[in-house]
């Protein structure tokens, strides 16, 4: 068989990982996204107790390998009584991880903020929850993009370790191809394509987005 | 009698075994983090340099370990590297091999940003006082450069730390490797030793992360205040 005719007999599998991956980075990437905010706010304005709470979470999160929280998940909780589906064990994974990684962008973004902007706010009377709302959050995401675009493609990447708990996504999907039919290169190839076909485009989108991005910073 | 899973850890020999897996993981680490260092060195220096052919080259290099996951590039030269080039490495080398080519890829971009940061001033004084091509290298761009790309070095490092977790995916016996055999051998008798075994090892990770965070932390509040 030539190599052609076996790459071509692999598409529908590869397209069905390709689509996992997809689905299963979209989720995590925007939980990741809604924990980083919540941590990051948390973080900017010291709210007590919270605080040291979210300190602990993301250098937990952030200094421990993915593999290891997602081998938690799936083989340690079930002795706890807690038991997820693979799929469910990933995205939580990558909201975990991706959550400590993208409070520290977006903590980053806020630190930009010019302290007068916040003190302007404070003199007019704004509440902590508007002046998150209105000074903090729109100047301080606009600022985080630049970071927030390298966690995306990270965050990604990492699904591919998703493999290790057997979620058929695209690295797992080649892995298995492999193992059954012995046709290495042709699968690596599609594989890498496949990624490739993923994050090239990604990355020149969020390159485009970080520079309308800087060029409206400079608007104001 | 019932065991309650922490006497896995120290059952036998067991302890000790999750430490010898953690110095292969380390090792590996280490030898990487040393070779990719010294070649992304090099490498960011060539990248400088107004040869256009040749930074083109130099940055698809930079972009193809970008783009590939690590997991995917493991399995790229595990099993290629044989079939093809008739190359057979022991799991470990070819392990140490990516390991080191993904930092030296990494490295070359942050020494190269860092290079570039320095003022160009500098680079003209230099060149003025009739410094060669490398005196001016060894003499007033890497000790300007060294703090700019220190952060972003210190970071790479936690994320190969965290990147040997991998290794167990070529059947490296790596500390994780080891701790699922322990965990096999010991299913029947204490099912709650999956929670020790990998309790520890996600603290022998964070044990070895964590300072080296906490200074890519400090360096960075350090370069911001110099900013300042």
């Amino acid at each position: 068989m030539s190599s052609w005719a076996i790459i071509q007999q692999s598409l529908p599998l590869f397209q069905k990982g390709f689509f996992i991956t997809l689905k299963l980075a979209t989720l995590g990437i925007l939980g990741a996204i809604v924990v980083g905010i919540i941590c990051s706010l948390i973080q900017y304005f010291h709210l007590p107790l919270l605080n040291p709470l979210v300190t602990i979470y993301t250098e937990i999160a952030r200094n421990t390998p993915l593999l290891i929280q997602l081998f938690f998940l799936y083989y340690a909780f079930p002795q706890l009584g807690l038991r997820l589906t693979a799929s469910q064990c990933g995205v939580v994974g990558l909201i975990f991880l991706g959550g400590s990684y993208m409070a520290a962008g977006f903590t980053g973004g806020f630190d930009g903020i010019s302290p007068s902007q916040l003190e302007a706010g404070q003199a007019i009377g704004l509440s902590r929850w508007q002046l998150a709302h209105y000074v903090v959050l729109p100047q301080g995401l606009a600022l985080s993009v630049p970071a927030l675009a390298a966690n995306i493609i990270f965050l990604i990447k990492e699904t591919s370790i998703f493999t290790v708990i057997a979620i058929p996504e695209l690295t797992n999907t080649a892995l298995d191809l492999i193992g059954m039919y012995y046709h290495t290169n042709e699968y690596l190839l599609v594989l890498v394509v496949a990624y490739a076909l993923i994050l090239i485009p990604l990355s020149i989108i969020l390159t485009y987005l970080e520079r309308r991005v800087r060029y409206g910073a400079f608007g104001n | 009698m019932a065991h309650s899973g922490i006497d896995v850890l120290t059952a036998g020999s067991n302890f000790s075994r999750l430490l010898g897996g953690l110095w292969v993981t380390v090792k590996i680490a280490l030898i990487a983090i040393l070779i990719g260092t010294i070649v992304g060195i090099l490498l960011g220096i060539l990248r400088t340099l107004p040869n256009r052919p040749l930074r083109f080259i130099l940055r698809l290099y930079l972009e193809f370990f970008r783009i590939v996951p690590t997991v995917v590039l493991l399995f790229l030269f595990y099993y290629i590297l044989p079939k093809q080039f008739n190359v057979n490495l022991p799991a470990e080398t070819v392990a140490t091999l990516v390991f080191a080519l993904w930092v030296a890829s990494e490295m070359s971009d942050i020494v190269r940003g860092a290079l570039e940061s320095v003022p160009q001033h500098q680079k003209e004084a230099g060149q003025a006082i009739g410094l060669s091509y490398w005196q001016l290298q060894r003499y007033v761009l890497i000790p300007q450069a060294w703090p700019l790309g220190l952060p972003a070095t210190v970071n790479l490092m936690t994320r190969v730390v965290k990147t040997t977790s991998l290794l167990m995916l070529i059947s490296v016996m790596d500390v994780i490797n080891i701790g699922q055999q322990i965990i096999e051998a010991n299913n029947k008798t204490a099912p709650n030793g999956v929670f020790w075994i990998y309790g520890i090892i996600f603290m022998f990770y964070f044990i070895i992360n964590y300072p080296l965070s906490r200074w890519d932390k400090h360096l960075n509040k350090r370069r911001l205040e110099a900013n300042h």
